[in-house]
């Protein structure tokens, strides 16, 4: 009888645990959604922010954080993709390769107001590429690229040796064991880490706010600044200047990350074979 | 290969027929294209010896692998029999630490020699593996992946060994209506007939198979045992397998590997032929181990 009555207790606490992680997300969701969906509308996407107040749309700083998005996982993706390639199938596993690992996941792990600051140093000032989508997409690179690396040799790893002993079998050479066995298998997982991680590109806002400028414009080189939406969203709150469109900006950004997450998923699901 | 046959001097041939395997030498390499004839040694394996760091598994194997013909390595689990047939393709370069000594001949030639790549090695002496291990790609694209590797871009030349290597493998019936599907949605004996056809597909001199019928349905056992019978006249064909009655049945001759204590080396105890090991063998140990008493 005891045992029963810990087991339900048991049963209860671990409940409450889940339902509380559960109800915060639904919290959060339900009150930006409350509040956003008011202003959200065709109009409120594509047109520009104009007046003293912001009204209008939030148009342009779509752009700029779509622009700003892709251009770093083009930057972040073949680098982190070779790098975790190199590490996981050439290096000779050691002392060498574990220090890079460690910096990796050091890397992933540095605040990213600091990244935003090293970015600013390095690629506004030092390099000279000004408040720019350029700057800014190389910054959210390094962020990215400890994520995807991680996640690409994971990927790598889990393609079971028996299927590499298969093409070494048959006189394949490594590189064509990599290339042609191994990259593919390993595909979906490494295309999901890569669509992970630009979610969270997507979502971010320290780095960019240091790199990409604020102005409202629509990015069209790689050296024209821009305003991406989290900065948007920080500067109508920070001083109440429009909240209505602060939370509808906050929905359209939420709905894009989700996007990606559950994208992320379907690619798993729909081709993962090993 | 018969342009290659007809290509070569009569009297080499006949020359490199009649002489015992024993006499010739390591420098004698035969030219790779010439397939040995039957019953001529097509492996010579002299004082061999292997060792996974400090263990020394394997110790003195001498052993002629004769050619097209069908040879069973038996023996209890943990006696070396696939570490030794991974000898004769140099998988165990793949794992580290491990070293070989000996002498081991394929036609003649070292295949520990000097300037011998085992990436070639490899495609003359394929390999199927007690797990089916297709990969993750398509029927067609499967059996064509090992002569893309080679260069092959020809459509219709592709198609045309994928038919004849999965026709090898007593496959093509079952999936020519599907050759666009995944490898993987196979069962595992059409997994392992699809591994067979890739196989095929490069042309090996010699099949090495470790333990191929030990993880699938017994249809697929059959069939594998069909097409072993069938490409034995091309394809020198040596097997590693648990079931005494699939070496009986199979193979042309059997060599029974015994480690007698463990962490001892294991030896070779007897090599003959199948009818001879299986109905009189002369070593105790051998009629032990055949008639069940151990292993």
């Amino acid at each position: 009888m005891e045992k029963r009555i810990a087991n339900n207790i048991a049963v209860g606490v671990l409940w409450v645990a889940a339902g509380i992680t559960v109800a915060v997300l639904g919290a959060i969701i339900l009150y930006v959604l409350v509040n956003g969906v008011r202003v959200l509308s065709p109009e409120f996407i594509v047109t520009r922010p104009h007046g003293v107040n912001a009204e209008g749309g939030i148009g342009p700083t779509i752009v700029s954080t779509m622009y700003v998005t892709g251009l770093a996982m083009l930057i972040c993706a073949p680098v982190a993709v070779l790098a975790a390639v190199y590490l996981a199938e050439y290096a000779h596993q050691g002392r060498v390769v574990n220090v890079i690992r460690f910096a990796a996941d050091s890397l992933a792990s540095v605040p990213s107001i600091v990244m935003g600051l090293f970015g600013f140093a390095l690629f506004v000032e030092a390099m000279g590429i000004g408040l720019s989508m350029l700057s800014a997409a190389l910054a959210l690179a390094l962020l990215m690229l400890p994520i995807v690396m991680r996640a690409t040799e994971e990927a790598i790893r889990a393609v079971p040796r028996y299927i590499r002993w298969g093409s070494y079998g048959m006189g394949a050479t490594k590189w064509q064991t990599v290339s042609r066995v191994v990259l593919p298998a390993a595909a979906p997982r490494i295309i999901t880490g890569i669509v992970l991680a630009t979610g969270r590109a997507v979502g971010e806002t320290a780095v960019v706010f240091y790199t990409m400028g604020q102005a409202i414009n629509i990015p069209i080189t790689p050296l024209d600044s821009g305003r991406p939406m989290t900065v948007h969203l920080y500067l109508l709150a920070v001083d109440g200047i429009n909240l209505p469109a602060a939370y509808g900006t906050a929905l359209l950004l939420m709905i894009m990350i989700l996007g990606f997450n559950l994208s992320a998923r379907w690619i798993l699901k729909r081709y993962r074979k090993v | 290969m018969t342009d290659a046959a007809g290509a070569t001097p009569p009297v080499a041939t006949e020359a490199g027929a009649a002489a015992p395997a024993a006499e010739r030498g390591p420098g004698e390499a035969h030219r790779h294209h010439v397939h040995a004839a039957v019953g001529e040694t097509k492996v010579h394996v002299q004082g061999l010896n292997f060792w996974y760091g400090d263990f020394n598994a394997l110790t003195d194997i001498t052993v002629d692998i004769k050619s097209r013909a069908v040879t069973a390595f038996i023996g209890p689990s943990g006696c070396g029999k696939s570490t030794f047939l991974r000898c004769m393709n140099r998988m165990n370069d793949l794992i580290p630490g491990t070293r070989v000594e000996g002498t081991m001949l394929l036609d003649g030639a070292d295949i520990y020699g000097p300037g011998v790549d085992p990436v070639d090695l490899r495609r003359r002496v394929g390999m199927i593996f007690q797990q089916p291990n297709p990969f993750p790609q398509s029927i067609y694209d499967n059996v064509a992946y090992g002569p893309r590797l080679q260069g092959l871009k020809r459509k219709a030349d592709l198609d045309a060994i994928v038919e004849e290597s999965l026709r090898r493998a007593n496959l093509w019936k079952e999936v020519k209506d599907i050759l666009g599907r995944g490898g993987l949605t196979l069962s595992g004996g059409q997994q392992q007939r699809l591994c067979i056809a890739r196989v095929l597909a490069v042309q090996p001199e010699v099949l090495l198979m470790d333990e191929p019928c030990s993880a699938i349905d017994p249809t697929s056992v059959q069939k594998i045992e069909d097409l072993m019978a069938e490409i034995k006249d091309e394809v020198t064909i040596v097997i590693v397998t648990h079931n005494m009655q699939q070496a009986a049945r199979v193979s042309d001759f059997t060599a029974f590997f015994l480690q007698e204590v463990a962490g001892e080396p294991a030896v070779l105890v007897e090599y003959g032929r199948t009818s001879e090991i299986f109905t009189s063998p002369s070593d105790k140990r051998t009629e032990d181990y055949i008639t069940g008493r151990f292993g």
